[in-house]
């Protein structure tokens, strides 16, 4: 099959959507398919260069350049703009609009997949100019915001293009239904089980008699991966259990982050910067719970996923979204959101109980099976299955030109 | 006055415009129910298709073969107006009898049943998929068949109003069980 996915955020920036259409790329190409993913990122520097693609302004953001995978297409620089609380970086303008629907005419694709339509980007242009078989996954959950009902009329007739949504979580499904109406499809984000589960464990990270250690992953500077919540219940988790270290694998202030805790206990913190993937995995191989203390934002929870797979016992704020990942609570202990108290007792009893922490590893071990790319992957073929039985390959969606429209005005 | 026929002509045109556009719109999203309602009855299709080889491939008792037949023959013979009503009884069929794995495991143990085993989840996860793509069309369908501007100018023609395919499209939750990794559609 013929597969077209847009990304509509920043290749070179990490973030879950970017991830999570690199793995489903991968999968498929695993499975012998022939994917093309259309994204925002620079354009590679090109001998001679090529008319219409835009030359990087000098002086510009960058240095060098990530190479992008061969099954990239580059759709050119991307602008930052402030939206939904955080900064995305968009493609919009007759240039993005001209390279998608060369992309679009170029690929024949079976089957086009658009990832988070709803957003002013990237993806929303490929939904204006393509027609044909159309599958659009959302990913996120957010409230219904001004914006968003401004634009609905302007949405409305690109979203009618597409012949099946899927949503990634039940919470992410009921949004869109009480936003743009209609129904979707649940199928969670994916993950490599076995990557996770295979990873060796480090000594030291890896918690002794009395001495557990503790993981969190997770930008250091946002409020809403919920560090700040963590570090004030973790004065009460050290009264209980001194010897308690906190693994913090992540970016940010690391000054800041400690700065409310008493100067003697911020020994107990270990900051581990950025980490690769396999070192994610071997940490969350090591520890002897993984707490995820988000406030808020979070419309599916990969990350519990990953700990889960990798045999971590996790311990998570109750946000709808984690509820649902940790099957309400009995792949993983959830405990009330923002409440540093019932974090701190929820973690020194658990720590306090490795039986618990055994059950808990094994169920979570048992419960991420639904998650993994073999489970995912034949999901998401069977909803291209569905839609592109019988039908033609997707096209550029020739608009009927101002003549044309005016003929048959007159007739 | 030449001004005024100059604005009235510009008006009447960008109307003129607009209707045309939704009149594209209104046909388009008749296409994608089209292609819905198809993809559709390719699945409901599949699965009685299924549910036959497996009633009559004589692994499961006579009661449970029979159930299963009749409610698969039914359903793949509906006419239109039984169709929703024949093809949620055999889901309720399906479930009555797969509500116990020794079932399942009997199917499983026949030869070839592995793979019967196989094409039946894929069917019964299937069908409510293409179910739900197939009344997201309608919904549109409809949301934009009831603006006024539709009704007024009658854009939707001849085309008759859509209507959704309400069915209990429930899988047994043996076979909707995603905990067991499986390889299907490779």
């Amino acid at each position: 099959m013929r597969i077209g996915i847009v990304c509509p955020y920043s290749w070179d920036v990490p973030g879950g959507v970017q991830f999570h259409i690199r793995d489903l790329a991968q999968h498929l190409i695993g499975l012998g398919h022939e994917v093309s993913v259309l994204a925002p990122a620079d354009d590679p520097p090109r001998p001679g260069g090529r008319g219409g693609a835009p030359t990087p302004r000098p002086g510009g953001r960058g240095g060098a350049p990530t190479p992008l995978p061969p099954y990239v297409v580059p759709a050119g620089r991307a602008v930052p703009v402030p939206y939904n609380g955080s900064v995305a970086r968009l493609n919009f303008g007759f240039l993005s609009a001209a390279r998608v629907r060369r992309w679009v005419h170029e690929g024949n694709f079976d089957v086009l997949h658009i990832h988070e339509p709803a957003t002013p980007s990237l993806s929303l242009l490929a939904c204006w100019s393509a027609q044909g078989p159309i599958v659009a996954t959302f990913h996120t959950s957010n409230p219904r915001s001004r914006a968003m009902i401004a634009a609905y009329p302007i949405l409305q007739p690109a979203l009618e293009k597409i012949s099946a949504r899927i949503a990634v979580s039940e919470y992410a499904r009921r949004t869109l239904v009480e936003h743009l109406g209609g129904d979707a499809v649940v199928i969670p984000n994916g993950v490599d089980v076995s990557f996770f589960a295979d990873a060796e464990p480090k000594a030291e990270w890896q918690g002794r008699e009395g001495e557990n250690t503790i993981g969190f992953i997770g930008r250091i500077d946002e409020p809403r991966k919920g560090l700040p919540v963590l570090i004030r219940a973790l004065p009460r988790i050290l009264a209980e259990r001194p010897g308690t270290r906190l693994l913090v694998a992540g970016r940010g202030d690391e000054e800041e982050a400690v700065a409310d805790l008493p100067r003697e206990l911020r020994g107990q913190v270990e900051f581990l910067g950025m980490v690769s993937d396999e070192d994610k995995a071997r940490l969350l191989r090591s520890v002897d719970l993984y707490i995820a203390p988000n406030t808020g934002g979070e419309s599916f929870g990969i990350i519990l996923v990953e700990a889960m797979s990798a045999g971590a016992p996790v311990l998570a704020s109750d946000l709808d979204a984690f509820a649902q990942v940790l099957d309400g609570g009995e792949a993983g202990e959830l405990y009330a959101n923002e409440d540093a108290d019932a974090l701190a007792a929820a973690a020194v009893r658990l720590l306090g109980d490795p039986e618990r922490r055994a059950e808990l590893r094994d169920r979570g071990g048992r419960h991420v099976r639904r998650f993994d790319w073999s489970t995912v992957g034949a999901d998401i073929l069977a909803v291209y299955e569905t839609v592109t039985d019988g039908a033609a390959a997707v096209a550029p969606d020739e608009r009927v030109g101002l003549r044309a429209r005016l003929g048959l005005a007159r007739d | 006055m030449i001004t005024t026929i100059v604005w009235i002509a510009a008006a009447l045109l960008l109307a003129a415009v607009y209707l045309s556009w939704t009149a594209g719109r209104l046909d388009r999203l008749h296409a994608r129910i089209d292609a819905a309602r198809a993809a559709l009855d390719a699945q409901l299709l599949r699965r009685a298709s299924v549910t036959q080889e497996v009633a009559t491939a004589g692994v499961l008792d006579p009661a449970a073969s029979i159930v299963l037949y009749q409610a698969a023959h039914d359903a793949r013979q509906a006419e239109e107006d039984q169709r929703e009503v024949a093809e949620s009884e055999l889901s309720q069929a399906l479930r009555a009898v797969f509500a116990e794995s020794a079932q399942l495991e009997a199917v499983r143990s026949a030869p070839g049943g592995e793979e019967s085993v196989r094409e039946l989840a894929a069917a019964v996860r299937r069908v409510p998929m293409a179910r739900r793509f197939h009344n997201d069309a309608v919904r549109a369908a409809r949301a934009l068949r009831r603006h006024r501007t539709v009704r007024w100018f009658r854009l939707a023609g001849h085309a008759p109003f859509p209507l959704a395919f309400e069915m209990d499209d429930e899988p047994p939750a043996i076979l909707a069980d995603r905990t067991e990794p499986d390889r299907e559609g490779h």
